[in-house]
């Protein structure tokens, strides 16, 4: 009898283990079961990033609608190219949808939030979005604001 | 001069000595041929080393979860970032605080109790009882200690893991009232399974196995005296923490550090 209460500890104790694991992957890491809901992707230039990174998220009117998978300096134009994954459920972008960068409180994570617009004709996978917004940079608007003084 | 070259001669020769004897040790120990008669002893052990450490890993992961809230509050607030705190606490639990905390708490309660465990077989002959009637050490005492150590080091991280966020969640969002949305929300946005449950789960696992090596070693390889025992013990506890601290490091350049 005693070895059975034994046992069932050490069976409670690997359960306990494994639903740490599920808690881990599920709420604290957003690993979701279900499979991947289909995306397509989007491209966006901008001149300035002001800290945006991958794995930021995309979103409209607040919303996360995708993520960032890629950044990379278009060495052409010396600009930033970013590729977004969007939910294919959202195929309703106009092709003159703005993307501008934007800032979750004052000092939170950069996120790209896109504002779409009033064109008949919608974005395909692979598309790029022209019209952008880069990062608002405090620096920089001090600088042009002691600049513009001193005029 | 001479005298002091040859006493570091032969403490070195002595540790390469030591080290590659426990290699063999470790690798006789895993390869035994398993079988199922043995799986008994394996829960055995599961159960002294994995069950009975959980009341201190979980008390210690609370407390250690709920100072990480509050002292992560107190500084972020300055910043009106306090919604970082769920990230915060995460990360510093899955990647650095879960494996180490726990294989430090580990080699204290589990380690010292396997070394004096074994040691105190060796002294009272047990050991070498057991090798007249012809059963084989190796495979009755050593193997089930060591395979259950590196069982049960990565589910109480894991664990550990677990009911420290818990803990961080109480402080934050109950006490100090975080919102409980953005707690979690920002969590998940910034922890990323891969890169950080998985890579602390085999940060957990190379403590597993590195804490549960050196504490059978130790205890199998004692001057079987009081003395020897106590020397032992207190050795198992000093070098198992300095290999878990000195591996995290490397273990982290590895995994997170960019080159």
């Amino acid at each position: 009898m005693r070895t059975r209460t034994m046992e069932i500890s050490v069976g409670i104790f690997i359960l306990a283990g494994i639903i740490a694991l599920a808690v881990l992957a599920l709420k604290v890491s957003g690993l979701s079961l279900s499979p991947a809901k289909p995306t397509y992707k989007l491209y966006a230039q901008f001149s300035d990033l002001g800290g945006l990174s991958v794995r930021g998220r995309v979103s409209i009117a607040g919303v996360t609608v995708g993520r960032i998978t890629d950044i990379q300096l278009d060495t052409d134009r010396m600009v930033a190219l970013v590729e977004m994954e969007i939910d294919q459920s959202v195929d309703t972008l106009t092709v003159d949808s703005i993307a501008s960068i934007r800032t979750e409180g004052l000092l939170g994570e950069k996120f790209i939030d896109i504002s779409v617009g009033g064109d008949p004709e919608y974005l395909a996978d692979g598309d790029t979005i022209i019209d952008t917004q880069s990062a608002l940079s405090i620096e920089r608007l001090v600088s042009n604001f002691a600049s513009s003084l001193g005029k | 001069m001479l005298d002091s070259l040859q006493r570091l001669g032969k403490s070195g020769l002595e540790t390469l000595s030591t080290l590659g004897r426990a290699g063999i040790f470790l690798v006789n120990g895993l390869f035994v041929v398993p079988s199922l008669r043995g799986f008994p002893l394996f829960v055995r052990q599961l159960f002294s080393v994995g069950v009975l450490s959980l009341p201190i890993i979980v008390v210690s992961a609370l407390f250690i979860g709920m100072v990480l809230g509050l002292q992560g509050y107190n500084i972020l607030v300055d910043y009106g970032s306090e919604s970082a705190i769920g990230p915060m606490v995460a990360l510093t639990l899955v990647r650095e605080l879960g494996p180490v905390v726990t294989a430090l708490l580990f080699a204290g309660r589990a380690g010292s109790a396997l070394t004096a465990e074994i040691g105190l077989m060796k002294a009272t002959e047990q050991i070498s009882s057991m090798e007249m009637i012809g059963v084989d050490p190796m495979r009755r005492i050593v193997a089930p200690r060591l395979l259950a150590g590196f069982v049960a080091m990565p589910l109480l991280a894991l664990i550990f893991n677990a009911v420290g966020i818990w803990g961080g969640m109480m402080v934050g969002v109950e006490w100090l009232g975080v919102y409980e949305g953005s707690f979690w929300n920002n969590m998940k946005a910034s922890v990323d399974f891969g890169e950080d449950v998985l890579n602390g789960i085999i940060k957990s696992v190379v403590f597993g196995v590195v804490c549960t090596w050196i504490a059978v070693f130790q205890g199998y390889n004692l001057i079987p005296t009081s003395e020897g025992i106590s020397n032992a013990t207190t050795k198992t506890v000093v070098i198992s923490s300095l290999a878990v601290l000195g591996l995290d490091f490397i273990l982290t350049a590895v995994m997170f550090g960019d080159f």
